[in-house]
Protein backbone atom coordinates (compact mmCIF):
# COMPACT_ATOMS: atom_id res chain seq x y z
CA UNK A 1 0.00 0.00 0.00
CA UNK A 2 2.59 2.50 1.04
CA UNK A 3 4.92 1.48 -1.79
CA UNK A 4 2.35 2.54 -4.39
CA UNK A 5 2.33 6.13 -5.50
CA UNK A 6 -0.87 7.65 -4.19
CA UNK A 7 -3.42 8.85 -6.68
CA UNK A 8 -3.10 12.50 -5.74
CA UNK A 9 0.56 12.62 -6.71
CA UNK A 10 -0.37 12.02 -10.36
CA UNK A 11 -2.41 15.09 -11.00
CA UNK A 12 -1.89 17.63 -8.24
CA UNK A 13 -3.74 20.92 -8.14
CA UNK A 14 -1.65 22.20 -5.27
CA UNK A 15 1.90 21.26 -4.49
CA UNK A 16 3.38 22.52 -1.25
CA UNK A 17 7.12 21.97 -0.97
CA UNK A 18 9.28 22.57 2.08
CA UNK A 19 7.01 25.28 3.39
CA UNK A 20 8.41 26.96 6.49
CA UNK A 21 6.89 29.88 8.31
CA UNK A 22 8.67 31.51 11.21
CA UNK A 23 7.37 34.30 13.40
CA UNK A 24 10.44 35.59 15.16
CA UNK A 25 11.70 32.61 17.13
CA UNK A 26 8.51 30.61 16.73
CA UNK A 27 8.38 28.12 13.90
CA UNK A 28 4.70 27.76 13.07
CA UNK A 29 5.26 25.47 10.11
CA UNK A 30 8.38 23.42 9.73
CA UNK A 31 9.40 22.06 6.34
CA UNK A 32 5.93 20.96 5.31
CA UNK A 33 5.40 19.23 2.00
CA UNK A 34 2.15 17.82 0.75
CA UNK A 35 0.10 17.54 -2.39
CA UNK A 36 -3.58 18.11 -2.99
CA UNK A 37 -4.95 16.11 -5.89
CA UNK A 38 -7.20 17.58 -8.53
CA UNK A 39 -10.84 16.80 -7.89
CA UNK A 40 -10.10 15.59 -4.36
CA UNK A 41 -11.27 16.79 -1.02
CA UNK A 42 -8.03 17.10 0.91
CA UNK A 43 -8.35 17.65 4.64
CA UNK A 44 -5.75 19.31 6.78
CA UNK A 45 -6.21 18.25 10.39
CA UNK A 46 -4.33 18.53 13.62
CA UNK A 47 -4.71 19.65 17.21
CA UNK A 48 -5.23 23.32 18.03
CA UNK A 49 -2.17 25.39 17.26
CA UNK A 50 -0.80 22.82 14.82
CA UNK A 51 -0.37 25.51 12.15
CA UNK A 52 -3.26 24.64 9.86
CA UNK A 53 -4.57 28.17 9.46
CA UNK A 54 -1.00 29.41 9.00
CA UNK A 55 -0.73 27.07 6.01
CA UNK A 56 -3.88 28.66 4.60
CA UNK A 57 -2.53 32.12 5.23
CA UNK A 58 0.62 31.23 3.31
CA UNK A 59 -1.44 29.86 0.43
CA UNK A 60 -3.63 32.92 0.11
CA UNK A 61 -1.00 35.60 0.43
CA UNK A 62 -1.74 36.70 4.01
CA UNK A 63 1.77 35.71 4.99
CA UNK A 64 4.89 35.48 2.90
CA UNK A 65 6.42 32.12 3.79
CA UNK A 66 9.91 32.17 5.23
CA UNK A 67 10.94 29.31 2.99
CA UNK A 68 9.36 26.98 0.52
CA UNK A 69 7.37 26.88 -2.64
CA UNK A 70 3.64 26.60 -3.23
CA UNK A 71 2.64 25.71 -6.77
CA UNK A 72 -0.88 25.77 -8.06
CA UNK A 73 -1.50 24.03 -11.36
CA UNK A 74 -4.66 24.88 -13.22
CA UNK A 75 -6.66 22.54 -15.38
CA UNK A 76 -5.20 24.08 -18.50
CA UNK A 77 -1.71 23.26 -17.28
CA UNK A 78 -0.76 26.79 -16.35
CA UNK A 79 0.94 26.98 -12.99
CA UNK A 80 1.44 29.76 -10.48
CA UNK A 81 3.82 30.20 -7.59
CA UNK A 82 1.41 31.39 -4.96
CA UNK A 83 4.02 32.74 -2.55
CA UNK A 84 5.10 35.24 -5.18
CA UNK A 85 1.71 36.55 -6.21
CA UNK A 86 0.00 39.63 -4.83
CA UNK A 87 -2.98 38.90 -2.65
CA UNK A 88 -5.73 39.82 -5.10
CA UNK A 89 -4.02 37.98 -7.95
CA UNK A 90 -4.10 34.74 -6.01
CA UNK A 91 -7.83 34.78 -6.40
CA UNK A 92 -8.04 36.53 -9.76
CA UNK A 93 -5.25 34.78 -11.69
CA UNK A 94 -4.34 31.61 -9.81
CA UNK A 95 -7.98 31.02 -8.86
CA UNK A 96 -7.72 30.08 -5.24
CA UNK A 97 -10.66 31.06 -3.05
CA UNK A 98 -10.88 30.77 0.70
CA UNK A 99 -13.16 31.20 3.67
CA UNK A 100 -12.27 31.98 7.26
CA UNK A 101 -12.86 30.41 10.65
CA UNK A 102 -14.96 33.39 11.60
CA UNK A 103 -17.54 34.63 9.15
CA UNK A 104 -16.30 37.46 6.96
CA UNK A 105 -19.26 38.34 4.81
CA UNK A 106 -19.90 41.92 3.80
CA UNK A 107 -22.69 42.07 6.33
CA UNK A 108 -24.17 45.42 5.28
CA UNK A 109 -24.51 44.34 1.69
CA UNK A 110 -27.27 42.09 0.43
CA UNK A 111 -26.78 38.39 -0.13
CA UNK A 112 -26.86 38.93 -3.88
CA UNK A 113 -24.35 41.78 -3.73
CA UNK A 114 -21.97 39.58 -1.76
CA UNK A 115 -22.01 37.12 -4.64
CA UNK A 116 -21.63 39.88 -7.24
CA UNK A 117 -18.60 41.33 -5.48
CA UNK A 118 -16.98 37.94 -5.94
CA UNK A 119 -17.43 38.34 -9.70
CA UNK A 120 -15.98 41.83 -9.62
CA UNK A 121 -13.17 41.42 -12.12
CA UNK A 122 -15.36 39.96 -14.81
CA UNK A 123 -17.93 42.72 -14.38
CA UNK A 124 -15.30 45.42 -14.21
CA UNK A 125 -13.94 44.37 -17.61
CA UNK A 126 -17.41 44.07 -19.06
CA UNK A 127 -18.31 47.57 -17.90
CA UNK A 128 -15.15 49.02 -19.43
CA UNK A 129 -13.97 49.98 -15.97
CA UNK A 130 -17.29 51.34 -14.77
CA UNK A 131 -18.03 53.78 -17.58
CA UNK A 132 -20.37 51.28 -19.18
CA UNK A 133 -21.94 50.62 -15.80
CA UNK A 134 -23.05 54.20 -15.34
CA UNK A 135 -24.63 54.43 -18.77
CA UNK A 136 -26.01 50.91 -18.68
CA UNK A 137 -24.48 49.73 -21.95
CA UNK A 138 -26.03 46.53 -23.33
CA UNK A 139 -22.70 44.70 -23.17
CA UNK A 140 -22.48 45.39 -19.44
CA UNK A 141 -26.11 44.53 -18.80
CA UNK A 142 -25.59 41.20 -20.50
CA UNK A 143 -22.56 40.48 -18.30
CA UNK A 144 -24.40 41.54 -15.20
CA UNK A 145 -27.31 39.32 -16.10
CA UNK A 146 -24.97 36.37 -16.39
CA UNK A 147 -23.37 37.25 -13.06
CA UNK A 148 -26.78 37.39 -11.40
CA UNK A 149 -27.69 34.05 -12.94
CA UNK A 150 -24.54 32.52 -11.56
CA UNK A 151 -25.30 33.99 -8.14
CA UNK A 152 -28.86 32.66 -8.34
CA UNK A 153 -27.52 29.22 -9.24
CA UNK A 154 -25.45 29.13 -6.06
CA UNK A 155 -28.16 30.63 -3.90
CA UNK A 156 -30.46 27.93 -5.16
CA UNK A 157 -27.85 25.31 -4.36
CA UNK A 158 -27.46 26.47 -0.78
CA UNK A 159 -31.21 26.96 -0.49
CA UNK A 160 -31.49 30.66 0.29
CA UNK A 161 -32.61 31.98 -3.09
CA UNK A 162 -35.67 33.59 -1.50
CA UNK A 163 -33.43 35.70 0.75
CA UNK A 164 -31.29 37.19 -2.02
CA UNK A 165 -32.12 40.77 -1.05
CA UNK A 166 -31.65 40.37 2.70
CA UNK A 167 -28.60 41.99 4.27
CA UNK A 168 -26.07 39.19 4.62
CA UNK A 169 -25.59 39.96 8.31
CA UNK A 170 -29.26 39.19 9.00
CA UNK A 171 -29.06 35.58 7.85
CA UNK A 172 -28.96 32.76 10.39
CA UNK A 173 -25.50 31.49 11.24
CA UNK A 174 -25.65 28.29 9.21
CA UNK A 175 -26.83 30.15 6.11
CA UNK A 176 -24.02 32.68 6.51
CA UNK A 177 -21.52 29.81 6.56
CA UNK A 178 -22.89 28.37 3.36
CA UNK A 179 -23.16 31.80 1.77
CA UNK A 180 -19.44 32.23 2.33
CA UNK A 181 -18.80 29.03 0.43
CA UNK A 182 -21.15 30.17 -2.33
CA UNK A 183 -19.32 33.48 -2.51
CA UNK A 184 -15.98 31.75 -2.76
CA UNK A 185 -17.40 29.56 -5.53
CA UNK A 186 -18.63 32.60 -7.44
CA UNK A 187 -15.04 33.68 -7.97
CA UNK A 188 -14.71 30.62 -10.22
CA UNK A 189 -11.89 28.91 -8.30
CA UNK A 190 -9.76 25.91 -9.18
CA UNK A 191 -9.07 25.29 -5.53
CA UNK A 192 -11.44 26.09 -2.70
CA UNK A 193 -9.82 26.47 0.72
CA UNK A 194 -12.27 26.14 3.61
CA UNK A 195 -11.17 26.96 7.13
CA UNK A 196 -13.41 25.04 9.53
CA UNK A 197 -16.64 25.34 7.56
CA UNK A 198 -18.50 23.12 10.03
CA UNK A 199 -17.57 25.13 13.13
CA UNK A 200 -20.66 25.93 15.14
CA UNK A 201 -23.05 24.01 12.93
CA UNK A 202 -25.61 21.61 14.35
CA UNK A 203 -25.55 17.98 13.13
CA UNK A 204 -28.21 18.60 10.55
CA UNK A 205 -26.44 21.65 9.10
CA UNK A 206 -23.19 19.77 9.24
CA UNK A 207 -24.75 16.99 7.17
CA UNK A 208 -26.04 19.54 4.64
CA UNK A 209 -22.56 20.99 4.46
CA UNK A 210 -21.11 17.58 3.65
CA UNK A 211 -23.59 17.23 0.82
CA UNK A 212 -22.67 20.68 -0.47
CA UNK A 213 -18.96 19.92 -0.43
CA UNK A 214 -19.45 16.56 -2.15
CA UNK A 215 -21.61 18.31 -4.69
CA UNK A 216 -18.91 20.91 -5.34
CA UNK A 217 -16.37 18.15 -5.83
CA UNK A 218 -18.49 15.88 -8.00
CA UNK A 219 -20.62 18.24 -10.05
CA UNK A 220 -18.47 21.33 -10.26
CA UNK A 221 -15.20 19.40 -10.32
CA UNK A 222 -13.53 21.78 -7.93
CA UNK A 223 -10.73 20.60 -5.68
CA UNK A 224 -11.21 21.39 -2.00
CA UNK A 225 -8.67 21.90 0.73
CA UNK A 226 -10.33 21.69 4.11
CA UNK A 227 -9.37 22.46 7.68
CA UNK A 228 -11.77 20.80 10.03
CA UNK A 229 -12.08 19.63 13.60
CA UNK A 230 -15.34 17.80 13.12
CA UNK A 231 -14.18 14.24 12.50
CA UNK A 232 -17.52 13.15 11.07
CA UNK A 233 -17.01 15.69 8.30
CA UNK A 234 -13.36 14.86 7.78
CA UNK A 235 -13.67 11.09 7.77
CA UNK A 236 -16.96 11.17 5.89
CA UNK A 237 -15.99 13.13 2.83
CA UNK A 238 -12.22 13.47 2.47
CA UNK A 239 -10.26 11.58 -0.12
CA UNK A 240 -6.94 12.43 1.41
CA UNK A 241 -5.91 13.65 4.84
CA UNK A 242 -2.78 15.47 5.94
CA UNK A 243 -2.14 15.56 9.69
CA UNK A 244 -0.10 18.34 11.28
CA UNK A 245 1.19 18.59 14.80
CA UNK A 246 3.26 21.53 16.00
CA UNK A 247 3.87 22.60 12.42
CA UNK A 248 5.26 19.23 11.35
CA UNK A 249 3.51 16.77 9.12
CA UNK A 250 3.05 13.54 11.02
CA UNK A 251 0.90 11.61 8.62
CA UNK A 252 -0.46 11.74 5.10
CA UNK A 253 -2.84 9.31 3.43
CA UNK A 254 -6.36 8.05 2.91
CA UNK A 255 -8.89 8.27 5.75
CA UNK A 256 -8.47 4.57 6.57
CA UNK A 257 -4.73 4.93 6.65
CA UNK A 258 -4.95 7.94 8.97
CA UNK A 259 -7.45 6.23 11.22
CA UNK A 260 -5.01 3.38 11.80
CA UNK A 261 -1.76 5.30 11.78
CA UNK A 262 -0.15 4.91 15.23
CA UNK A 263 1.50 8.35 14.88
CA UNK A 264 -1.83 10.04 14.51
CA UNK A 265 -3.45 8.01 17.22
CA UNK A 266 -0.64 8.85 19.58
CA UNK A 267 -0.54 12.53 18.77
CA UNK A 268 -4.15 13.30 18.24
CA UNK A 269 -7.02 10.95 17.62
CA UNK A 270 -5.77 8.10 19.75
CA UNK A 271 -5.62 9.95 23.01
CA UNK A 272 -9.30 10.65 22.90
CA UNK A 273 -10.19 7.17 21.73
CA UNK A 274 -8.08 5.53 24.40
CA UNK A 275 -9.71 7.58 27.06
CA UNK A 276 -13.11 6.70 25.71
CA UNK A 277 -12.24 3.01 25.62
CA UNK A 278 -10.94 3.14 29.15
CA UNK A 279 -14.06 4.88 30.31
CA UNK A 280 -16.35 2.41 28.59
CA UNK A 281 -14.18 -0.51 29.78
CA UNK A 282 -14.21 0.51 33.41
CA UNK B 1 -40.53 86.36 3.69
CA UNK B 2 -38.84 87.50 0.48
CA UNK B 3 -35.63 88.01 2.39
CA UNK B 4 -35.90 84.51 3.82
CA UNK B 5 -36.46 83.05 0.37
CA UNK B 6 -33.42 84.83 -1.00
CA UNK B 7 -31.26 83.46 1.81
CA UNK B 8 -32.64 80.00 1.19
CA UNK B 9 -31.58 80.19 -2.45
CA UNK B 10 -28.13 81.45 -1.53
CA UNK B 11 -27.78 78.82 1.18
CA UNK B 12 -28.69 75.95 -1.09
CA UNK B 13 -26.20 77.18 -3.69
CA UNK B 14 -23.39 77.36 -1.17
CA UNK B 15 -24.47 74.07 0.36
CA UNK B 16 -24.26 72.37 -3.03
CA UNK B 17 -20.61 73.32 -3.34
CA UNK B 18 -19.86 72.13 0.19
CA UNK B 19 -21.75 68.92 -0.46
CA UNK B 20 -19.70 68.06 -3.53
CA UNK B 21 -16.46 68.54 -1.61
CA UNK B 22 -17.77 66.72 1.45
CA UNK B 23 -18.34 63.60 -0.66
CA UNK B 24 -14.60 63.39 -1.22
CA UNK B 25 -13.93 63.48 2.53
CA UNK B 26 -16.58 61.01 3.41
CA UNK B 27 -15.67 58.46 0.73
CA UNK B 28 -12.01 58.43 1.61
CA UNK B 29 -12.85 58.15 5.28
CA UNK B 30 -15.26 55.33 4.51
CA UNK B 31 -12.76 53.28 2.60
CA UNK B 32 -9.49 53.75 4.49
CA UNK B 33 -10.58 55.48 7.68
CA UNK B 34 -8.39 58.54 7.27
CA UNK B 35 -9.24 62.22 6.94
CA UNK B 36 -7.71 63.48 3.74
CA UNK B 37 -6.84 67.00 4.84
CA UNK B 38 -5.35 67.75 1.43
CA UNK B 39 -8.81 67.45 -0.11
CA UNK B 40 -9.61 71.14 0.37
CA UNK B 41 -6.45 71.99 -1.49
CA UNK B 42 -7.33 69.58 -4.26
CA UNK B 43 -10.49 71.68 -4.56
CA UNK B 44 -8.33 74.81 -4.71
CA UNK B 45 -6.15 73.25 -7.41
CA UNK B 46 -9.38 72.51 -9.26
CA UNK B 47 -10.36 76.20 -9.21
CA UNK B 48 -6.98 77.22 -10.61
CA UNK B 49 -7.02 74.59 -13.33
CA UNK B 50 -10.50 75.72 -14.32
CA UNK B 51 -9.32 79.31 -14.49
CA UNK B 52 -6.25 78.45 -16.56
CA UNK B 53 -8.21 76.30 -18.99
CA UNK B 54 -10.88 78.97 -19.25
CA UNK B 55 -8.31 81.66 -20.03
CA UNK B 56 -6.76 79.35 -22.57
CA UNK B 57 -10.07 78.84 -24.32
CA UNK B 58 -10.71 82.57 -24.38
CA UNK B 59 -7.29 83.07 -25.90
CA UNK B 60 -8.08 80.44 -28.50
CA UNK B 61 -11.20 82.38 -29.35
CA UNK B 62 -13.82 79.92 -28.25
CA UNK B 63 -16.65 82.22 -27.31
CA UNK B 64 -19.63 79.89 -27.11
CA UNK B 65 -20.26 79.85 -23.37
CA UNK B 66 -21.88 76.39 -23.00
CA UNK B 67 -19.14 74.78 -25.09
CA UNK B 68 -16.39 76.54 -23.17
CA UNK B 69 -17.93 75.56 -19.84
CA UNK B 70 -18.16 71.94 -20.89
CA UNK B 71 -14.56 71.80 -22.07
CA UNK B 72 -13.32 73.49 -18.91
CA UNK B 73 -15.32 71.11 -16.77
CA UNK B 74 -13.98 68.00 -18.48
CA UNK B 75 -10.35 69.07 -18.59
CA UNK B 76 -10.44 70.34 -15.04
CA UNK B 77 -11.97 67.08 -13.81
CA UNK B 78 -9.31 65.01 -15.53
CA UNK B 79 -6.36 67.11 -14.41
CA UNK B 80 -7.60 67.53 -10.83
CA UNK B 81 -8.35 63.82 -10.64
CA UNK B 82 -4.76 63.11 -11.60
CA UNK B 83 -3.66 65.38 -8.76
CA UNK B 84 -5.84 63.36 -6.41
CA UNK B 85 -4.35 60.14 -7.72
CA UNK B 86 -0.81 61.45 -7.36
CA UNK B 87 -1.35 62.61 -3.79
CA UNK B 88 -2.68 59.19 -2.85
CA UNK B 89 0.13 57.40 -4.61
CA UNK B 90 2.92 59.54 -3.17
CA UNK B 91 1.73 60.39 0.29
CA UNK B 92 -0.77 57.78 1.46
CA UNK B 93 -0.15 54.45 -0.20
CA UNK B 94 3.42 54.02 1.09
CA UNK B 95 2.10 54.60 4.60
CA UNK B 96 -0.79 52.20 4.42
CA UNK B 97 -0.54 49.74 7.26
CA UNK B 98 1.61 52.13 9.22
CA UNK B 99 0.37 53.66 12.48
CA UNK B 100 -2.88 55.57 12.38
CA UNK B 101 -1.53 59.09 12.64
CA UNK B 102 1.04 58.75 9.87
CA UNK B 103 -1.30 59.34 6.91
CA UNK B 104 -2.93 62.20 8.81
CA UNK B 105 0.41 63.93 9.15
CA UNK B 106 1.27 63.44 5.48
CA UNK B 107 -2.20 64.69 4.59
CA UNK B 108 -1.49 67.96 6.35
CA UNK B 109 1.91 67.97 4.68
CA UNK B 110 0.37 67.49 1.24
CA UNK B 111 -2.06 70.29 2.00
CA UNK B 112 0.84 72.67 2.69
CA UNK B 113 2.74 71.41 -0.36
CA UNK B 114 -0.20 72.04 -2.67
CA UNK B 115 -0.82 75.50 -1.24
CA UNK B 116 2.78 76.52 -1.66
CA UNK B 117 3.02 74.95 -5.06
CA UNK B 118 0.10 77.06 -6.29
CA UNK B 119 1.44 80.12 -4.49
CA UNK B 120 4.80 79.77 -6.20
CA UNK B 121 3.51 78.92 -9.65
CA UNK B 122 0.43 81.15 -9.75
CA UNK B 123 1.36 83.97 -7.43
CA UNK B 124 -0.09 84.95 -4.11
CA UNK B 125 -2.47 87.58 -5.42
CA UNK B 126 -6.20 87.16 -5.95
CA UNK B 127 -7.17 85.85 -9.35
CA UNK B 128 -10.36 87.36 -10.72
CA UNK B 129 -12.63 86.05 -13.43
CA UNK B 130 -15.22 88.15 -15.23
CA UNK B 131 -18.77 86.90 -14.64
CA UNK B 132 -19.37 84.36 -17.38
CA UNK B 133 -22.95 83.43 -16.75
CA UNK B 134 -25.19 86.40 -16.24
CA UNK B 135 -28.89 87.00 -16.02
CA UNK B 136 -31.50 85.18 -14.03
CA UNK B 137 -34.99 85.41 -12.69
CA UNK B 138 -36.56 87.99 -10.43
CA UNK B 139 -39.45 87.20 -8.15
CA UNK B 140 -41.71 89.48 -6.09
CA UNK B 141 -40.76 92.46 -8.20
CA UNK B 142 -43.55 94.55 -6.68
CA UNK B 143 -42.40 94.15 -3.11
CA UNK B 144 -39.58 96.12 -1.55
CA UNK B 145 -37.18 93.16 -1.56
CA UNK B 146 -36.68 91.56 -4.95
CA UNK B 147 -35.67 87.90 -4.84
CA UNK B 148 -32.98 86.98 -7.32
CA UNK B 149 -32.40 83.53 -8.69
CA UNK B 150 -29.46 83.86 -11.05
CA UNK B 151 -28.75 81.48 -13.89
CA UNK B 152 -25.47 80.73 -12.18
CA UNK B 153 -27.27 79.52 -9.08
CA UNK B 154 -29.57 77.37 -11.17
CA UNK B 155 -26.57 75.89 -12.93
CA UNK B 156 -24.83 75.08 -9.66
CA UNK B 157 -27.85 73.47 -8.08
CA UNK B 158 -28.77 71.47 -11.18
CA UNK B 159 -25.19 70.28 -11.74
CA UNK B 160 -24.91 69.23 -8.13
CA UNK B 161 -28.17 67.33 -8.19
CA UNK B 162 -27.25 65.58 -11.44
CA UNK B 163 -23.79 64.68 -10.17
CA UNK B 164 -25.10 63.39 -6.89
CA UNK B 165 -27.66 61.20 -8.60
CA UNK B 166 -25.02 59.87 -10.99
CA UNK B 167 -22.72 59.29 -8.08
CA UNK B 168 -25.27 57.45 -5.99
CA UNK B 169 -25.97 55.21 -8.97
CA UNK B 170 -22.27 54.60 -9.41
CA UNK B 171 -21.92 53.52 -5.79
CA UNK B 172 -25.03 51.39 -5.65
CA UNK B 173 -25.17 49.82 -9.11
CA UNK B 174 -21.77 49.49 -10.70
CA UNK B 175 -19.09 46.90 -9.97
CA UNK B 176 -16.72 49.67 -8.92
CA UNK B 177 -19.21 50.99 -6.36
CA UNK B 178 -19.79 47.50 -5.04
CA UNK B 179 -16.09 46.89 -4.69
CA UNK B 180 -15.72 50.20 -2.87
CA UNK B 181 -18.39 49.23 -0.41
CA UNK B 182 -16.77 45.83 -0.02
CA UNK B 183 -13.34 47.38 0.66
CA UNK B 184 -14.99 49.71 3.13
CA UNK B 185 -16.25 46.79 5.17
CA UNK B 186 -13.38 44.33 4.92
CA UNK B 187 -10.55 45.14 2.58
CA UNK B 188 -8.65 41.93 3.33
CA UNK B 189 -11.62 39.83 2.34
CA UNK B 190 -12.24 41.97 -0.74
CA UNK B 191 -8.66 41.36 -1.76
CA UNK B 192 -9.11 37.61 -1.32
CA UNK B 193 -12.08 37.77 -3.67
CA UNK B 194 -9.80 39.15 -6.35
CA UNK B 195 -10.47 42.85 -5.92
CA UNK B 196 -7.44 45.05 -6.38
CA UNK B 197 -7.81 47.03 -3.17
CA UNK B 198 -5.05 49.53 -3.97
CA UNK B 199 -6.65 50.38 -7.26
CA UNK B 200 -10.07 50.71 -5.68
CA UNK B 201 -8.65 53.14 -3.12
CA UNK B 202 -6.91 55.12 -5.87
CA UNK B 203 -10.16 55.35 -7.79
CA UNK B 204 -11.89 56.62 -4.67
CA UNK B 205 -9.39 59.45 -4.49
CA UNK B 206 -9.80 60.10 -8.20
CA UNK B 207 -13.58 60.28 -7.88
CA UNK B 208 -13.40 62.57 -4.86
CA UNK B 209 -10.95 64.86 -6.65
CA UNK B 210 -13.12 64.98 -9.77
CA UNK B 211 -16.12 66.06 -7.71
CA UNK B 212 -13.98 68.62 -5.89
CA UNK B 213 -12.88 70.02 -9.23
CA UNK B 214 -16.50 70.47 -10.29
CA UNK B 215 -17.11 72.25 -7.00
CA UNK B 216 -14.00 74.33 -7.66
CA UNK B 217 -15.15 75.29 -11.10
CA UNK B 218 -18.54 76.36 -9.80
CA UNK B 219 -16.95 78.25 -6.93
CA UNK B 220 -14.82 80.11 -9.45
CA UNK B 221 -17.81 81.01 -11.60
CA UNK B 222 -19.96 81.96 -8.62
CA UNK B 223 -17.53 84.07 -6.62
CA UNK B 224 -15.29 85.16 -9.49
CA UNK B 225 -12.18 85.46 -7.36
CA UNK B 226 -9.80 82.82 -6.08
CA UNK B 227 -6.46 82.61 -4.35
CA UNK B 228 -4.13 79.87 -3.21
CA UNK B 229 -5.56 79.87 0.31
CA UNK B 230 -9.27 79.26 -0.35
CA UNK B 231 -8.86 75.50 -0.06
CA UNK B 232 -8.28 75.68 3.66
CA UNK B 233 -11.49 77.29 4.90
CA UNK B 234 -13.72 75.73 2.25
CA UNK B 235 -12.11 72.35 2.89
CA UNK B 236 -12.63 72.58 6.63
CA UNK B 237 -16.25 73.61 6.08
CA UNK B 238 -16.82 70.65 3.80
CA UNK B 239 -15.17 68.42 6.37
CA UNK B 240 -17.55 69.82 8.98
CA UNK B 241 -20.37 69.02 6.59
CA UNK B 242 -19.17 65.45 6.24
CA UNK B 243 -18.99 65.04 10.02
CA UNK B 244 -22.38 66.69 10.51
CA UNK B 245 -24.00 64.31 8.03
CA UNK B 246 -22.16 61.33 9.47
CA UNK B 247 -18.71 60.67 8.10
CA UNK B 248 -18.62 57.64 5.86
CA UNK B 249 -22.18 58.17 4.67
CA UNK B 250 -22.78 59.55 1.18
CA UNK B 251 -26.31 60.92 1.66
CA UNK B 252 -24.97 62.29 4.93
CA UNK B 253 -22.30 64.29 3.12
CA UNK B 254 -24.89 65.78 0.78
CA UNK B 255 -27.26 66.62 3.62
CA UNK B 256 -24.43 67.94 5.79
CA UNK B 257 -23.18 70.17 2.97
CA UNK B 258 -26.63 71.59 2.48
CA UNK B 259 -27.08 72.23 6.20
CA UNK B 260 -23.71 73.92 6.62
CA UNK B 261 -24.46 76.12 3.61
CA UNK B 262 -27.84 77.08 5.05
CA UNK B 263 -26.55 77.68 8.57
CA UNK B 264 -23.78 79.89 7.29
CA UNK B 265 -26.05 81.88 5.00
CA UNK B 266 -28.84 82.38 7.52
CA UNK B 267 -26.39 83.32 10.23
CA UNK B 268 -24.84 85.96 7.98
CA UNK B 269 -28.29 87.22 7.01
CA UNK B 270 -29.90 87.48 10.42
CA UNK B 271 -26.96 87.85 12.79
CA UNK B 272 -23.42 89.01 12.16
CA UNK B 273 -21.57 88.05 9.01
CA UNK B 274 -18.24 88.11 10.85
CA UNK B 275 -19.29 85.12 12.90
CA UNK B 276 -20.58 82.93 10.10
CA UNK B 277 -17.62 80.55 10.35
CA UNK B 278 -18.06 80.40 14.10
CA UNK B 279 -21.68 79.39 13.59
CA UNK B 280 -20.72 76.62 11.20
CA UNK B 281 -18.00 75.27 13.44
CA UNK B 282 -20.20 75.60 16.52
CA UNK B 283 -22.55 73.20 14.78
CA UNK B 284 -19.65 70.82 14.46
CA UNK B 285 -18.97 71.06 18.18
CA UNK B 286 -22.63 70.46 19.01
CA UNK B 287 -22.85 67.49 16.67
CA UNK B 288 -19.70 65.94 18.07
CA UNK B 289 -21.04 66.31 21.62
CA UNK B 290 -24.61 65.14 21.16
CA UNK B 291 -24.56 63.01 18.01
CA UNK B 292 -21.01 61.79 17.48
CA UNK B 293 -21.91 59.55 14.55
CA UNK B 294 -23.59 62.41 12.70
CA UNK B 295 -27.11 62.73 11.34
CA UNK B 296 -27.10 59.79 8.96
CA UNK B 297 -23.99 57.97 10.14
CA UNK B 298 -23.98 54.51 11.56
CA UNK B 299 -22.76 54.32 15.08
CA UNK B 300 -19.60 52.31 15.25
CA UNK B 301 -20.10 49.02 17.04
CA UNK B 302 -16.89 47.74 18.56
CA UNK B 303 -16.15 44.28 17.32
CA UNK B 304 -15.48 41.90 20.16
Amino acid sequence: MSSLIPEWENNPVLNVEHLTMKFGGLTAIDNLSFVAGRGDITALIGPNGAGKTTVFNCLTGFYKPTEGMVTLTQRGGESFLLERLEEHRICYKAKVARTFQNIRLFSNMTVLENLLVAQHNKLMLASYFTIGGIFGLPHFREAEKRAIEKAAYWLDKIGIIDRADTAAGDLPYGDQRRLEIARAMCTGPELLCLDEPAAGLNPRESHDLNQLLLNIRDEENISILLIEHDMSVVMGISDHIVVLDYGVKISDGTPEFIRNDPNVIAAYLGVEEDELEQESGS
Amino acid sequence: MEYFLQQLINGVTLGSIYGLIAIGYTMVYGIIGMINFAHGDIFMVGTFISLIVFMGLVALGITSVPLALLIVLIISMIVTASYGWTVERLAYRPLRGSFRLAPLITAIGMSIVLQNYIQVTQGARNRPLQPVITGGFQFFEDSEFVVNLSNMQILIIVTTVVLMIAFSLLISKTPLGRSQRACEQDSKMASLLGINVDRTISLTFVMGAALASVAGFMYLLYYGVIDFYIGFVVGIKAFTAAVLGGIGSLPGAMLGGLLIGLIETFWSAYFTIEYKDVAAFYMLALVLIFLPSGLLGRSEVEKV
